[in-house]
């Protein structure tokens, strides 16, 4: 039985892509046959954030025009086997893909995947409605911003509205500094806003830029960022994990960092 | 603003969850600005039939309550008005009066 599970968010620049890449790298170290889909036609990134991008012959949009087969357009990951990307059109349109296809090939995938990961585009026009046609789930992520709340809310609407069996919530880059001065929505206020069940939240961690510019992925590493998204995926597995104290492991953790840092 | 606000000034996150707490339920109900301006007005030409009211404090908005029925939050238009006097004459009658 494999899980099609969509990344969104309405608002751009929240996390989608970087979280795509954690979750499906966290799932692939778990052993875990995973797919990741970039459907951000003319946009794609999630090939850049995972390190693959001098490796892309063919795309999805060739796919489905049946320019190539799809084993063909796959890339698999040279770290974690189990993990392949099928990247998006760099040089095509939004609508060159219909929701249609997207389900057809997403059937075809799931005869060799555990998890078929989509990347969704910003926004919610036709790009949004391909990443989601053929999902099982959703994962909506969110900064604990009043913008990127507003378009999470609109989202869930849109989600619930095309009966999305389950939706839940990823908070990222919170700052618990922010959140003690109370210049910052607290996990709560977001929880209660929004009203979804909450998956995982991720610490604003430089790290998250750090793994990006290498092309690697931030989970397994001994970041609190990449704990998170582990905590994700386990919890994704079905595994009870509780939510760590991003508080207290911050002001250990930066302690300590620090010391090691000097040299 | 309320003389204890002077002293304790609302985090800058408070004042977000406020916001969007607002913000959301009239994005949720599909509500423009002008719509709740029409209500508005209509809710003043009814009631001021029956009492006096003050339509320069009158305030509408959209929250959520939580239903009887299907125990859920549903939408909830919440009305505050300040009555000047309660006339329990119907108005026809108090221009007669005059």
């Amino acid at each position: 039985m494999s899980e099609v599970i969509v990344v969104t968010s309405g608002k751009g620049g929240v996390g989608k892509t970087t979280t795509t890449a954690n979750v499906g790298a966290g799932l692939a170290m778990l052993n875990k046959k995973v797919v990741m889909i970039d459907t951000d036609i003319g946009l794609r990134n999630l090939d850049v954030v995972l390190g693959l991008e001098n490796r892309i012959v063919y795309n999805l949009v060739d796919v489905v025009e049946g320019k190539c087969r799809l084993k063909q357009a796959l890339i698999k990951h040279k770290k974690y086997p189990e993990l392949c990307l099928l990247p998006s059109a760099q040089t095509r349109d939004k609508d060159a893909v219909t929701p249609e296809q997207m389900k057809e090939l997403i059937e075809e995938l799931k005869a060799d995947f555990d998890y078929i990961i989509l990347d969704c585009p910003a926004g919610i026009e036709q790009g949004f409605k391909n990443a989601i046609a053929g999902a099982d789930r959703a994962l909506v992520v969110t900064t604990p911003e009043v913008s990127a709340i507003r378009d999470a809310d609109r989202i869930v609407g849109l989600l619930e509205a095309n009966e999305m069996k389950q939706i839940d919530l990823i908070i990222n880059r919170i700052r618990m500094d922010m959140v003690k001065r109370g210049d910052m929505l607290t996990v709560n206020d977001v929880c209660d806003i929004l009203s979804i069940h909450l998956l995982g939240v991720i610490p604003d961690d430089e790290q998250v830029v750090v793994s990006t510019n290498q092309g690697e992925p931030l989970v397994g590493t001994n970041s609190l960022a990449g704990h998170a998204y582990q905590n994700i995926c386990k919890r994704l597995e079905g595994e009870d994990i509780p939510f760590m104290d991003l508080d207290v492991k911050k002001g250990m953790l930066g302690v300590l960092k620090g010391l090691f840092k000097k040299n | 603003m309320g003389f204890m606000d002077f002293f304790r000034k609302k985090s800058s996150g408070e004042v977000a969850k406020d916001r969007l707490k607002l913000l959301l339920v009239s994005d949720r109900a599909n509500c423009s600005p002008e719509m709740m301006e029409m209500i508005k007005n209509d809710i003043i030409e009814v009631i001021s039939k029956y009492m006096d009211i003050d339509s320069q404090g009158l305030d509408i908005q959209i929250t959520e309550t939580e239903s009887d029925s299907n125990n859920g939050v549903v939408p909830a238009l919440f009305a505050n008005i300040p009555i000047k006097d309660m006339r329990h004459t119907p108005a026809k009658k108090k221009e007669e009066n005059k």
